[in-house]
């Protein structure tokens, strides 16, 4: 059994600790607020020594993401990270490292997009990246960050999922708090995520292939978009499965949907990222005055848990969606949209609302948390309409 | 590795490989790009001095060469861009419409 090392350090300096212990073959990688930490403290574990990868300084994340491509089709094991603006410009890559099975990881640190220009936590860059076809994990704290980044080594590289995959971590609020985080020892993380196997290596001369091929005029471009949708459901299998070894040698439980006080809870809010300890902390002073309040968070958000959220909903009498994303024109955020589909089949369906909260990093105060609980408690005994969207703390007219 | 694709359109998504990987390379021989073209590169073989200036900088490897000398266009290929022509010392390679019957461009 692996030893453990509880560091006090940032969600960045984790992460980077993980992916050092990973040891990727090339990280390709640029520079960005809140992100940028990562990326530095990995090139100096490369100039100490500590890790022996080729780190290539490339002009942009455009490049970054391209590099990072070309290296993993190479049948380099490959990492990267980046932030906001950064993510959106690897936006047409991130399809492509898709499309073409290659196992990246990437972190991804949570932030506004422009404009205004905002460098705080949001998840809007990330939910711009939500149909690229990447494996995406939230985390809410500095352990999970260092959890899900190994855990997404096992789940790429997977022979039955083979796809990209992010581990996203809060801006600021993670990336650059201080927090506890235990961690495995060096040779314990190699065992764990074991050596790459690539598939199908540009460099193996033997078995030279073609990789980037066209597939338009009639071609099978189609039927390559089921073979993405397909690995994509593997691996809700695999992440689960990899999630259970995980806990074994972590001592950490891991679940794809996490709920707080659910077995008996009327009314409950759906969280992603760092909120969910807010929220959990309200929940806990609600439940000692004898409110039964529940959390549930969602820790992996694509391939989206709507059978595990449904199971976990299951009679509450209503539901709060926390999104820190706007989808302009759509009912609601982009979570708010998933919860309410998996909650379509449900026998007893109940109401479900949204709260915009904390875009660009606008305080999530505990009062807030405390309202919507406040809302749910008159939604569920049937004193005030459920109203679809509130922009939760907001100012507004007095 | 030789790939088999006599089958491939009665391939479903369990055939074709992951990520559209082709696992033979080389294969862009036997994909025969020449009917894009629109003019086609004609040589006159007596002005020609052999330079090799358009084997060059044929974009798609079109000039054929035996013993260092231009024996004749790779037409499967050649997709008409007119470099060779551009760039021939000599004007021995001109650029004539395709389907025209080449002996009369002379």
């Amino acid at each position: 059994m692996p030893t453990h090392k509880t560091l006090a350090a940032t969600g960045n300096q984790v992460v980077a600790e993980a992916m050092r212990q990973c040891a990727p073959d090339v990280m390709a990688a640029y520079p960005i607020t809140p992100q940028t930490t990562i990326v530095e403290e990995f090139a100096a574990f490369v100039a100490k020594g500590r890790v022996h990868t080729e780190y290539v300084t490339v002009e942009s994340e455009h490049s970054a993401m391209s590099a990072c491509i070309g290296a993993s089709a190479a049948g380099a094991r490959v990492m990267t990270a980046t932030s906001s603006q950064g993510l959106a410009l690897m936006w047409e890559e991130l399809h492509i490292a898709a499309g073409m099975r290659l196992p990246i990881v990437m972190a991804n640190a949570n932030r506004a997009l422009s404009a205004p220009i905002n460098i705080h936590c949001d998840h809007s860059d990330i939910m711009g990246a939500r149909d690229t076809g990447w494996v995406t994990y939230f985390a809410e704290n500095a352990q999970e960050a260092y959890d899900n980044t190994l855990m997404a080594v096992r789940v790429a590289e997977h022979p039955e999922v083979m796809l990209p995959v992010m581990t996203t971590l809060d801006g600021f609020i993670t990336t650059h708090s201080i927090d506890r985080a235990s961690v495995m020892d060096d040779e314990s993380v190699k065992a764990f995520v074991g050596e790459y196997q690539p598939r199908n290596p540009l460099l193996d001369m033997e078995h030279a292939v073609m990789h980037g091929s066209f597939a338009g005029l009639g071609g099978p471009y189609f039927e390559f978009k089921k073979q993405q949708r397909i690995a994509m459901e593997n691996a809700r299998t695999v992440i689960k499965d990899v999630g259970a070894e995980y806990s074994i040698l972590s001592g950490r439980p891991f679940d794809v949907v996490e709920g707080w006080g659910m077995e008996d809870a009327d009314v409950a809010i759906v969280v992603m990222g760092s909120t969910a300890g807010n929220v959990r902390h309200v929940a806990r002073g609600l439940r000692e005055q004898g409110a039964k309040v529940g959390t549930v968070k969602i820790r992996v958000w694509r391939p989206f848990p709507y059978a595990e959220l449904a199971r976990a909903l299951k009679g509450v009498k209503a539901v709060a969606v926390l999104d820190r994303a706007e989808s302009f024109g759509a009912e609601g955020g982009p979570l708010f949209c998933e919860v309410r589909s998996a909650l379509y089949d449900a026998v007893d369906r109940m109401p479900v609302v949204d709260y915009i909260y904390g875009l660009g990093g606008s305080d999530v105060k505990l009062e807030l948390i405390e309202r919507v609980y406040g809302d749910l408690a008159d939604i569920a005994a049937g004193s005030a309409a459920p109203a679809t969207l509130t922009y939760l703390g907001a100012r507004e007219e007095a | 590795m030789k790939w088999d694709i006599s089958q491939i359109g009665s391939w479903t998504y369990k055939d074709f490989p992951p990520g559209a990987v082709i696992p033979e390379a080389g294969n862009s021989v036997a994909y025969v790009t020449g009917g894009w073209r629109s003019e086609r590169p004609w040589r006159d073989d007596e002005k020609c001095t052999q330079c090799l200036l358009c084997w060059i900088v044929c974009p798609d490897s079109s000039i054929k060469v035996a013993d260092e000398k231009v024996t004749t266009f790779d037409l499967d290929h050649c997709k008409g861009c007119g470099i060779c022509s551009q760039v021939c010392p000599v004007d021995a390679i001109q650029m004539v419409p395709e389907g025209c019957d080449l002996p009369e461009v002379k």
